[in-house]
């Protein structure tokens, strides 16, 4: 039994490493999307909201109005001058730029377009910014949280690494296996004394191989280029991340257990893939999101894992501290991997 | 269907596969259709039988590959238990590899999944496959790839061989090529069933023969013992061109209705069969046809299995 589970692996190894390409992308994608996001989020300031300006054409040239000139300048806006009015409106309607507003009329002039979010947030910084702060100094008092500062880099890290191993394990075995029935490799092992057992723990763990070679890559890489920094231990950092890898890959097993459409795979795994990346958490947070998504959320062992380490990574948690994350990613894959195991097939009868 | 040949109870030994009505089907298809029939050791049988005929279908059982509707294989006397993947060699018609291994890492590989296996250096050699050992195999071409194959069905040193169209578009040197590397296999004393559309295929290799057509047996045995049991003399074929007189016997009912042979008009010629050479060509002589481009041969399989089947093999 060791002896063919150890053949499978490292048959399963040598095709892994040697197609360079699958190889490749699976070690530069979340590196690029690590390298990407540290770079356009370095700077807190980026302008976020647009803001059309236009001069009144029949007072024009004669404005300077002051208060405005200091609103020019305020870091979460980006201006952009407007000829004719008319164009600024053509932008507004489609939701190129956040607000429209005459620097020369008096009072100011402003128009927002009502279907846009950002628009209505535009609004307030600018009828804010006509206020004197000052005037609210004795409503309010302006702190600042303590403690280590949190980039975005390394928040988003530890979901970039839980996004890698999401799209590595369901394409990389999922697919793979749906190819190879498809092809009659299974077949072919089938007429083997290879049992089912032995073919799929030895998938298993030649994809965690696969894995945690591509975690050592990019932590190294990582650490050294962003000056990341794991709070937590890095054994309980690996440890956890190996419980997800079995979780995550025995999804990917349950998901190709019987189809042989390579279409169909593919249709699968991107219609679980896509909500379960845009709710675990992993570019954003769900703070504030209604409960019913939180709570949805709850069901996508991703959330448990991105949540997991994170809290290592970023809060120093050791694995004690997560029996929740732990107990569901655990449950998880005893269903995913019976229930794989169960429906699995060979190929087509 | 055609009476069994008495080779089947010559061999004294407990056959190595018992096919009992084995009934496939899948909806309302039958693909396989209350079949049996016993593999004797040390032979080599073929099936053989047109597209669709339930030729893979029914190897596929045997396998274990597919289950039936119901029926029964056994193996060596008892079900097929775990034992029988050790002791067997298989060649799909259609089998991909892992991807990236080279022909030495992909027999390596099937060779470490058995308990007992043949040396590396023996599988290369009796499947000469020394020149391209360290080729991708998704680079080989369709004769090495089926050499390699072959390997891999050979690597456990199997008892018994099943081979599905192993010789299936391949050029005539590869197929021959194939033909030699059975035949060794066969000499050693293994038992081979094998599928294959070629008649000549079957011819050199088989000792015995079953035509499946609609999922049915519909004759079994040895094939000179068919060709004997079915004789029906010999095919005379007249080129087209050669027959220009007027009036053609070929028109004549007298001639194409004849209760001594049958007239089949071909694209190019026209062949008939008859036990009464002398008679046809006699009657030939008299429609004042010349008989310079004749040509006469003796029935094969081909022509046994269009009689019996009424389809055109390759």
């Amino acid at each position: 039994m060791i002896k063919r589970f150890w053949t499978i692996f490292i048959a399963r190894n040598k095709e892994f490493f040697r197609d360079r390409a699958s190889f490749g992308w699976n070690l530069i994608f979340p590196f690029i999307l690590i390298g990407g996001f540290s770079f356009i989020f370095q700077n807190e300031a980026n302008p976020t909201y647009k803001f059309g300006l236009i001069h009144d054409p029949q007072i024009k040239g004669v404005s300077s109005n002051h208060t405005f000139s200091s609103f020019e300048t305020l870091p979460m806006i980006e201006s952009i001058p407007f000829d004719h009015q008319e164009d600024a409106f053509d932008r507004l309607q489609h939701h190129k730029i956040d607000i429209v507003v005459n620097v020369d009329a008096t009072p100011f002039k402003y128009w927002i377009n009502q279907s846009s979010p950002n628009g209505k947030i535009a609004e307030i910084i600018f009828l804010n910014h006509l206020v004197n702060p000052t005037e609210f100094q004795n409503m309010a008092t302006k702190n600042t949280v303590q403690g280590r500062e949190i980039r975005y880099v390394d928040w988003v890290f530890p979901g970039i690494i839980s996004m890698n191993l999401m799209f590595s394990s369901l394409f990389g075995v999922g697919f793979v296996i749906v190819r190879y029935r498809k092809n009659g490799v299974l077949k072919r092992f089938k007429a083997t004394p290879l049992s089912p057992f032995e073919y799929i723990t030895a998938q298993i763990f030649s994809r965690l191989f696969v894995l945690l070679f591509n975690l050592s890559c990019i932590m190294a890489l990582c650490f050294w280029l962003f000056d990341l920094h794991c709070v937590g231990r890095y054994l309980d950092f690996i440890l956890f991340y190996i419980l997800g890898c079995f979780c995550i890959i025995s999804l990917g097993f349950l998901l190709a257990a019987r189809t042989c459409s390579e279409e169909f795979a593919n249709g699968i795994i991107n219609l679980i893939t896509w909500p379960i990346m845009l709710l675990s958490e992993i570019w954003f947070s769900l703070e504030g999101a209604p409960q019913w998504i939180k709570t949805l959320a709850l069901c996508f062992p991703l959330s448990h894992v991105t949540d997991g380490l994170r809290r290592i990574f970023n809060e120093g948690d050791g694995l004690l501290d997560l029996p929740f994350q732990i107990g569901m990613l655990f449950m998880m894959t005893l269903v995913f991997l019976s229930l794989g195991v169960f429906l699995f097939k060979w190929g087509e009868d | 269907m055609a009476k069994t040949n008495p080779i089947w109870t010559q061999m004294n030994s407990k056959p190595i596969i018992e096919v009992k009505e084995l009934v496939k089907t899948y909806q309302t298809i039958v693909a396989v259709n209350c079949i049996s029939f016993d593999v004797p050791h040390n032979i080599c049988l073929g099936l053989l039988g047109p597209n669709g005929a339930g030729k893979t279908t029914t190897i596929e059982i045997i396998e274990g590959i597919l289950r039936p509707t119901s029926g029964d294989v056994l193996y060596k006397g008892a079900k097929r238990t775990k034992k029988f993947r050790e002791e067997i060699g298989i060649q799909f018609q259609s089998t991909e590899l892992l991807s990236f291994l080279t022909v030495r890492e992909s027999l390596i590989t099937f060779k470490n999944l058995y308990q007992r296996s043949l040396p590396l250096d023996y599988l290369i050699d009796i499947c000469r496959l020394e020149d391209i050992l360290n080729q991708d195999n998704r680079k080989l071409s369709g004769g090495q790839k089926q050499r390699l194959l072959l390997a891999i069905a050979l690597a456990n040193d199997p008892e018994l061989i099943i081979l599905d169209e192993p010789t299936t578009g391949l050029d005539p040197q590869s197929r021959r090529y194939l033909w030699d590397i059975i035949s060794n296999i066969k000499s050693q004393g293994k038992t081979i069933i094998l599928t294959t559309h070629y008649m000549e295929e079957a011819q050199i290799l088989c000792d015995d023969i079953i035509i499946m057509d609609k999922g049915s047996i519909i004759a079994q045995g040895a094939p000179n013992f068919l060709l004997n049991e079915q004789n029906q003399g010999v095919t005379i074929s007249l080129p087209k061109s050669s027959v220009t007189n007027s009036p053609s016997p070929f028109v004549d009912p007298s001639f194409i209705d004849h209760p001594k042979w049958k007239v089949f008009v071909k694209p190019n010629s026209y062949d008939i069969q008859t036990l009464y050479v002398n008679d046809c060509l006699n009657a030939l002589l008299q429609f004042n046809i010349p008989l310079a481009q004749m040509t006469m041969r003796s029935q094969n399989l081909e022509d046994l299995f269009i009689k019996l089947t009424g389809n055109k093999l390759q």
